[in-house]
């Protein structure tokens, strides 16, 4: 009966699907394409050097819930034109994701962050967004480790936010080692403070400002008992990448999990490696060489048209990297996990990147 | 008329190469400022075109289940042909030629859209975006120039089959979506040979055709009519003559592009090695604008402006009315004539071309043929 319905739904509004049609009257309702609404959008700290702000979102039908400690990619259009970036929940879950109205995602203003910086300016309450579902394996396992150590820096306090709100009734001994600028720069200050207070958690801040960075060697120090403790850290590479060799010489990969944020800065140059990840196909173009052209001449097999930039036959899914229109010298980029369709009878490598072809 | 490379009289005679070429930087130029400020202002614009549109259409298919009383038939077949010239014109046209495709927006993207017209937008894409807008008014290699059934230039070969070309014209143009499709399929030249009959990629395109053509027409045809019930009928009748009201509307739109009266067509060889101002300049010469309404321009998806549109094809759509005047001023400034004129005239001027041209020449074409001379060399 559905179906019989469900074909007569689509013969009635073909070429169109009937979704079309109700997504005129709410575009929350659809569970075929995930959206959500921002509610409100409040700021989240006070410092001059760090701005970020929490993201109230109504998710629309068809979230399917989300683990403390895991992200979503949020697609908002700016000036007319969509773009997608990762950001950590930070709100508590319930145990019915269906029954799950609202999501909150912290945001930090980064320098030159189109995305970050439209939702903490200028973004307002009503902006439909899109969402693609959770994800991320950064998250707690049950039955719950009786001792806990979270290693942050920066903004990489928000996935860890999100496992304190939701686990907080869970949680026995936790070392959050947090480090930022200054106190004023902590993200969620207030309430990591009050949570130490309470003595849910140990709170250790390191600032930065006229002292050195937190090291590992740094961390065994404030926390002595490091060993005998599941560790989850995420901040900056670097921290990362000498946290993980410090476990590995003791042993302990296996204690320690990490989160790397993806950078936003996508490298840029004149030419570059083009992969052709479909082909299995690399090959070294200069300033030049049009995408389709370097493709043809290393076999693989292109769509074209005109060649001119005119009928956009030859478009594909740039999935990073970024590449410069010959004709004018536009840069489009693409971070992983987007799927930026370019013309490539016009398009010329700006640095390495890869063509889904 | 006569490709531009026979004339006596060529109207680019006076520009010399290094105009062409500068005349293309002008060009260039007027391009590059939408691009730096195109953004919220024009999505915002086809957004709300497309949601006026699906409004209009849903609406008037609601009130067409009652059109067994005749003010909501006349109400509903209304909003019916306005919606369907809409999602057309300056909706799928558009769309499908990638002008909305810099919103990164998969539901308004020329890869994903599909349009209520026979032909599938993959084959209609094909034979519209690479063939007719690359090799615009070149004979022989621009199937448009009369769709392969009409003589629409001295210097196309007059056969007998053209003394009916007012009929075939006419016939088209009650059934346009059809003849796209079949134009889109070249039907008259694969069909010929057994062997291009047989080959399985046109098979495969003929068979997607007739998906198409089956199931829109179950949609205008069987299912709005059997929901209307008692209003079956007129809901029937209603949706014939909205889909004859789009098919007129559009094939005169789109006759007025390149038929009329002043524009000017290219002889087969004439762009091997062109540049990119002798392209802009081709354009500039082999197309014509219908002067109007801000409402007129809407319907005809805004290929009233289709000197615009065949300079800056992928140019979000309501960006052409707003830089015509400035490239009206680089046709003044270049001494080129801007063919302009109302609907009705340009509409008479194509069809009196089609008459007249379903006659053979007067003889003094056939017989004396001036030497095949490149762009390039006319402009030189």
């Amino acid at each position: 009966m559905t179906t019989t319905l469900n074909t007569v739904a689509r013969l009635l509004t073909t070429p169109l699907v009937p979704q079309d049609f109700f997504d005129l009257i709410n575009p929350l309702a659809s569970s075929t394409d995930l959206r959500g609404r921002i509610e409100a959008i409040e700021p989240e700290t006070v410092s001059e050097t760090t701005r970020a702000a929490t993201l109230r979102i109504r998710v629309g039908r068809g979230w399917r819930g989300h683990l403390a400690g895991q992200y979503v990619r949020l697609g908002v259009d700016i000036d007319g034109v969509r773009q997608w970036r990762t950001y950590s929940i930070t709100s508590s879950i319930t145990s019915k994701p269906l029954q799950t109205s609202h999501i909150t995602v912290m945001v930090k203003a980064v320098a030159d962050g189109l995305v970050s910086n439209y939702l903490v300016d200028e973004a307002t309450a009503g902006t439909l967004v899109h969402l693609d579902h959770a994800t991320g394996d950064f998250t707690l396992p049950s039955p719950m480790p009786d001792k806990l150590l979270f290693v942050t820096a920066g903004s990489g306090i928000t996935p860890v936010m999100g496992m304190l709100r939701a686990h907080r009734d869970e949680l026995t001994d936790v070392v959050l080692v947090h480090s930022a600028r200054s106190a004023d720069d902590v993200i969620f200050g207030d309430e990591l403070r009050a949570l130490a207070r309470d003595e849910a958690i140990r709170l250790i801040e390191h600032h930065t400002v006229g002292r050195p960075r937190l090291t590992a060697q740094g961390l065994t120090e404030l926390v002595p008992d490091w060993k005998r403790r599941e560790a989850w850290a995420c901040g900056p590479g670097g921290m990362l990448d000498d946290l993980e060799t410090h476990y590995a010489a003791a042993g302990l990969s296996a204690t320690l999990r990490t989160e790397r944020f993806q950078t936003a800065a996508i490298p840029t140059g004149d030419g570059g490696a083009v992969t052709f990840t479909r082909s299995g196909v690399t090959t070294e173009t200069n300033n030049g060489t049009t995408l389709l052209a370097a493709g043809e001449d290393a076999g693989v097999l292109m769509p074209s048209g005109c060649r001119m930039g005119v009928c956009f036959g030859c478009v594909v899914p740039l999935r990073s990297g970024a590449v410069r229109d010959v004709r004018n010298g536009d840069l489009t980029s693409a971070n992983p996990g987007d799927g930026v369709l370019v013309q490539t009878c016009i398009s010329a490598a700006a640095g390495p990147c890869q063509l889904d072809v | 008329m006569t490709t531009i490379q026979n004339k006596t009289v060529s109207p680019i005679d006076h520009l010399s190469a290094e105009d062409i070429e500068n005349l293309g930087k002008e060009l260039d130029a007027i391009r590059q400022q939408v691009l730096d400020t195109r953004g919220e202002r024009d999505a915002a614009y086809i957004r709300r075109v497309i949601t006026a549109q699906r409004t209009l259409e849903a609406s008037s298919r609601i009130v067409l289940l009652f059109s067994l009383f005749p003010s909501a038939w006349l109400a509903g077949t209304t909003g019916l042909s306005v919606a369907k010239i809409l999602e057309n014109m300056e909706i799928g046209h558009n769309v499908l030629h990638g002008q909305w495709d810099w919103m990164r927006d998969p539901k308004i993207h020329s890869t994903t859209w599909e349009w209520d017209n026979a032909s599938p937008a993959e084959q209609w894409k094909h034979a519209h975006n690479e063939e007719h807008h690359t090799y615009t008014n070149v004979i022989g290699k621009d199937g448009d120039l009369g769709y392969g059934i009409m003589r629409v230039d001295e210097e196309q070969p007059w056969h007998p089959f053209h003394l009916g070309q007012p009929l075939w014209n006419l016939i088209n143009a009650f059934m346009f979506q059809y003849g796209i499709a079949a134009y889109d399929l070249k039907l008259g030249k694969n069909l010929k040979s057994k062997e291009r009959r047989n080959n399985p990629e046109f098979r495969a395109r003929v068979k997607a055709t007739l998906r198409k053509v089956r199931t829109q027409g179950t949609r205008d045809y069987v299912v709005h009519p059997l929901l209307s019930g008692p209003s079956a009928m007129p809901t029937l009748a209603a949706n014939v003559t909205a889909n004859v009201v789009r098919n007129l509307w559009t094939h005169s739109v789109i006759m007025c592009g390149h038929f009329p009266e002043g524009v000017e067509t290219f002889a087969y060889d004439s762009i091997d090695g062109e540049t990119r101002g002798q392209w802009y300049l081709r354009q500039m010469i082999g197309s014509a604008n219908i002067s109007g309404s801000r409402f007129m321009h809407l319907m005809s998806g805004n290929l009233s402006f289709q000197i615009e549109h065949h300079l800056f094809p992928d140019l979000p759509s309501n960006r052409y009315q707003e830089i015509a005047p400035q490239v009206r001023a680089v046709f003044e400034k270049y001494g080129i004539t801007y063919t302009s004129g109302p609907l009705v005239g340009q509409v008479a001027s194509a069809w009196r071309k089609v008459i007249r041209l379903s006659l053979p020449n007067d003889g003094k074409m056939s017989s004396a043929r001036a030497a095949e001379r490149p762009i390039a060399a006319v402009a030189s």
